[in-house]
């Protein structure tokens, strides 16, 4: 066999394990996720995880080593080859709502022994993952693609400037 | 008082001494002795992760009331303007404390963003250039000013190596230095991040003690091969700056002078600085004494509040 085939049954091998293990995995996964934690001046987004499942791809493209898939990053592969499953898959579990306030802050500046010094916030993890496979995939990445923009986000843009502006560029 | 919410960022005993000294804090600038406040905050800005989706100069428009703008925030046709003969893009000013730019490189399969706004230097030129002591360098890492010291004299406007300050003359006899103040008021100081941080849907403003920063910066740096230059701006430039830079081009293609040198601009203006006390003991006696000449014939008027006029409109002309 050479090289290639050698690649290619082990890949067929892997991609049927991995289907056991998603579909055993996906017995509570959810087919719609809402993301409202932090809405404000957008409104949150009703996101469709069974179709986002179905695109072909593991978990951990999303999960990273959190759904047991393992992972495929380089970086991450050599602590989290084998990490088991995780009690808690959901985003929040890992990426703080508060990652920059002072508690979060200090308690992170305390613990000297921490690898992880710079995981995104919740926020930041939707929109990396989100904005950066659409872009691949020509999915939809404008602001207003995703979330509607509520009222208090129309003032907080300042959506009616145009009108007295005139298209007036600047000084 | 404020006093414990203040040192919320500042847990270590090493602020807590850095705190102590804020009183002492301008004597020591003056002299140049000054090695900045090592436990203030920071915002490392990631130009990799940055959308240009311009939410940052909304957030700062809010937080700071600053007049409503020509464009709404979400309009991107700022990005196409320029200025001075089409070299300049867009800069800071008194009606917008940041604003963000666009830059097209030719290495890069997508356009560049980068935010501009105050540095927040830790040894700040601005401060030093100031003669009447309008600007402090917080313990929390803000450079921020009293502009009911201010005279409009401009002389922190011309000494800041990224030509940040602006100037508000809604007032001709009152006008005042306007830039980034790092939310220090609304939100530093209470232990809140700054608004354009917390808006940013990116992260492409990452928040923190600017020693936590600093092992973030080369970190990233470390773990993605290819995807930074191998710089983070503003660690060492010009004695270190509070806000600092990864970029995946070399800085002076996305609008950064590449090499402003690592001493504080302190340094060189210390000489300059050195007379200004002397300037400033002459000033008002001058003033006085011209004013006593002008004011001989005419009896006796109030002095102190005479020279005080003298004063405003000398800056106000400037
Ligand atoms: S960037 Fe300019 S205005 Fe800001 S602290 Fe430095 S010298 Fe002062
Ligand atoms: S730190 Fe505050 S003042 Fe400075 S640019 Fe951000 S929002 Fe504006
Ligand atoms: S809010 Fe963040 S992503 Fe948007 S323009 Fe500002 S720095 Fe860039």
């Amino acid at each position: 066999m050479s090289a290639k085939q050698i690649l290619t049954t082990l890949m067929t091998a892997l991609a049927f394990v991995m289907a056991v293990t998603m579909a055993q995995a996906f017995e509570d996964v959810p087919d719609q996720v809402s993301i409202d934690v932090m809405t404000q001046y957008f409104d949150g987004v009703e996101f469709d995880h069974e179709m986002h499942t179905e695109l072909g791809e593991d978990c951990s493209a999303c999960h990273h080593h959190a759904t047991g898939t393992g992972t495929t990053d380089d970086r991450c592969v050599r602590c989290h080859a084998d990490s088991d499953e995780v009690a808690e898959v959901g985003c929040s579990a890992c990426h703080a709502v508060d990652t920059f306030s002072a508690e979060h802050i200090n308690r992170q500046a305390a613990d000297v022994y921490q690898f992880h010094i710079d995981t995104p916030g919740l926020k930041a993890a939707y929109h990396w993952n989100c904005i950066g496979c659409h872009e691949q995939m020509d999915g939809p990445t404008g602001c207003q693609d995703c979330h509607a923009r509520t009222p208090e986000g129309d003032a907080f843009y300042h959506a009616d400037a145009q009108a007295s502006a005139a298209g007036e560029g600047g000084h | 008082m404020s006093g414990i919410s203040r040192r919320r960022f500042l847990a270590a005993s090493v602020a807590g001494c850095a705190a102590t000294t804020l009183a002492g804090s301008k004597k020591a600038l003056a002299a140049g002795s000054f090695s900045g406040y090592p436990d203030g905050m920071g915002v490392l800005v990631d130009l990799t992760r940055c959308i240009g989706c311009r939410s940052c100069e909304a957030a700062c428009n809010k937080e700071q009331n600053l007049p409503a703008p020509e464009k709404p925030f979400d309009d991107k046709s700022v990005f196409d303007e320029t200025f001075h003969g089409g070299k300049q893009k867009r800069r800071p000013d008194e009606n917008a404390y940041t604003v963000v730019n666009r830059y097209d490189v030719e290495s890069e399969s997508k356009p560049l963003y980068r935010k501009v706004q105050c540095n927040h230097c830790a040894e700040p030129a601005c401060l030093s250039s100031c003669f009447v002591n309008a600007y402090t360098k917080t313990p929390e890492g803000a450079v921020v000013y009293n502009s009911k010291v201010c005279v409009g004299c401009r002389n922190c406007m011309i000494a800041c190596p990224f030509n940040i300050p602006g100037y508000s003359y809604s007032s001709a006899f009152d006008p005042v230095v306007k830039k980034c103040i790092f939310c220090h008021e609304t939100r530093l100081k209470n232990g809140l991040p700054p608004a354009c941080v917390e808006i940013c849907p990116q992260e492409a403003l990452t928040f923190g003690k600017r020693k936590d920063l600093i092992k973030i910066g080369h970190q990233r740096i470390q773990t993605h091969p290819g995807r930074y230059v191998n710089h983070l701006y503003g660690e060492k430039e010009l004695g270190g700056t509070h806000w600092m830079y990864l970029s995946s081009v070399p800085f002076e293609e996305v609008g950064f002078d590449p090499n402003p040198g690592n001493e504080p601009i302190i340094n060189n203006v210390k000489d300059f600085l050195s007379t200004v006390p002397m300037v400033l003991a002459i000033w008002p006696a001058m003033f006085t004494g011209f004013h006593l000449l002008a004011k001989k014939q005419e009896g006796h008027g109030d002095h102190e509040h005479d020279v005080e006029e003298h004063h405003d409109e000398e800056g106000g002309a400037e």
